[in-house]
């Protein structure tokens, strides 16, 4: 009998919406939610012996919340972890990656499900990652997909693409037939007779955004500032890089009402940052967003900014800072932001 | 960001890629370098700019918008 500990956020284990997001890990035995089918479809040599929960701003934007997460889970003495299915919920997507990767880095076998442009898809570490479709709506397939997967890996068996592995894969050299213009030329003349889809690499593809309901409240709300202009602290201590950022940071301007030359620099490597050096306001502009707190058009300013460099930001870092950037600006109870873009 | 419920203002140059990435709330700048400032105009007209664009700002994340919107500063 295999022992199963499956991992789901506040939503599919009942307790509520965003409204239960910054509930705190927590477990509870047998198998809730999604969790019935998926203990159904795996059938009697397994059992989903327990199901751990924690809150998707709690998961995604307070650090210590996975290895707490993972403690729990060590608790009930799995064979496997199974996270998931996340779908397209980007906080959920990156817990259950993050919690997957934990898992298997503490010596536990795991298994994360979700969409393939979920943002954590990359962060499962050594965990595989199966696909899901994009909503909830399609949690029946989901749960087929997934169950195959967890048989396969209790089994010994090492996932394929056609089990629905999706992920960081290792680039594998190889020859081709034919070189590389004759294919190139090949794609351009499909493309021509109509083929969109036809391509060697899958490109990223932009999503369709349901954009956030307005603050109600402006006068009340605590206000960020966040940017990709680079701007950090002249020594850059948290070496930020100028392309291709891997990493986001946050400065602190508690006690500040302004930025002075000199003390900042913008590190962004896609535009000449003489102008935000002279003057560090025209990327971050705490001099009028001070003036607004103290006219009173907005509650606070909240006391920190964030800060990346988008110059040659990969579409899946890009969409992992934001998730995680709203995961922490929710975490502090900012309720909208100002993003500057260079 | 604005998935996870926080309305975002988006000060930006280039705002034709913002509406085709799907950015709801736009808010245009005047140059790359300087997303909040015009070096352009003399310190003090240079701030008062900089106050309007974040008023401009402020009414984006306080207005509700079903596709990419920009809100521009007169």
């Amino acid at each position: 009998m295999a022992r199963i500990v499956h991992y789901l956020n506040q939503f599919f284990i009942g307790a509520g919406g965003e409204d239960a997001a910054a509930s705190p890990p927590a477990s509870q035995p047998g198998p809730v939610g999604p969790g019935r089918r998926l203990a159904q479809l795996l059938g009697d040599e397994h059992e989903i012996v327990a199901t751990v929960s924690c809150g998707d701003d709690d998961a995604a934007g307070r650090p210590e919340a996975i290895a707490e997460i993972v403690a729990l889970v060590q608790e009930a003495q799995p064979d496997l972890v199974v996270a998931g299915p996340a779908f397209t919920s980007g906080r959920y997507g990156l817990a259950c990656a993050r919690v997957a990767a934990a898992a298997k880095a503490a010596g536990l076998d795991a298994v994360a499900a979700m969409h393939p442009d979920n943002p954590g898809i990359d962060e499962a570490g050594a965990a595989p990652v199966v696909a899901s479709g994009e909503a909830a709506r399609l949690m029946g397939p989901a749960l087929d997909t997934l169950s195959a997967a967890v048989k396969k890996i209790l089994a010994g068996e090492a996932l394929t693409d056609a089990d629905g592995l999706v992920g960081l894969a290792p680039r594998l050299p190889r020859m081709a037939d034919r070189s590389a213009a004759e294919r190139a030329v090949d794609l351009a003349l499909a493309r021509l007779a109509g083929d969109r889809e036809a391509t060697e690499v899958p490109l990223p593809r932009f999503d369709k955004v349901t954009p956030a309901p307005p603050v109600e409240d402006l006068a009340r709300a605590t206000v960020a500032i966040v940017t990709e202009g680079a701007l950090v602290p002249d020594d850059n201590p948290g070496a930020l890089e100028s392309a291709r950022a891997t990493k986001w940071l946050r400065y602190s301007l508690a006690g500040r009402d302004e930025l002075k030359p000199g003390e900042w620099r913008s590190v962004h490597g896609g535009f000449s940052t003489v102008w935000a050096n002279a003057d560090p306001h025209r990327i971050l502009p705490l001099d009028a967003a001070r003036q607004l707190e103290r006219d009173g058009a907005i509650g606070h300013l909240h006391e920190e900014y964030l800060v990346t460099a988008g110059n040659g930001t990969s579409v899946a870092n890009a969409r992992r800072f934001g998730v995680e950037w709203a995961a922490d600006l929710r975490h502090s109870g900012a309720r909208a932001a100002i993003l500057t873009a260079t | 960001m604005e998935r996870a419920g926080i309305p975002t203002a988006l000060l930006c140059n280039l705002t034709s890629i913002a509406e085709r990435v799907g950015a709801p709330r736009i808010v245009p700048t005047r140059g790359i370098p300087f997303p909040a400032g015009d070096p352009s105009l003399d310190p003090e007209e240079e701030r008062a700019w900089r106050l309007r664009l974040l008023e401009r700002a402020l009414e984006a994340v306080s207005t509700p918008v079903h596709e990419p919107t920009l809100f521009e500063v007169k």
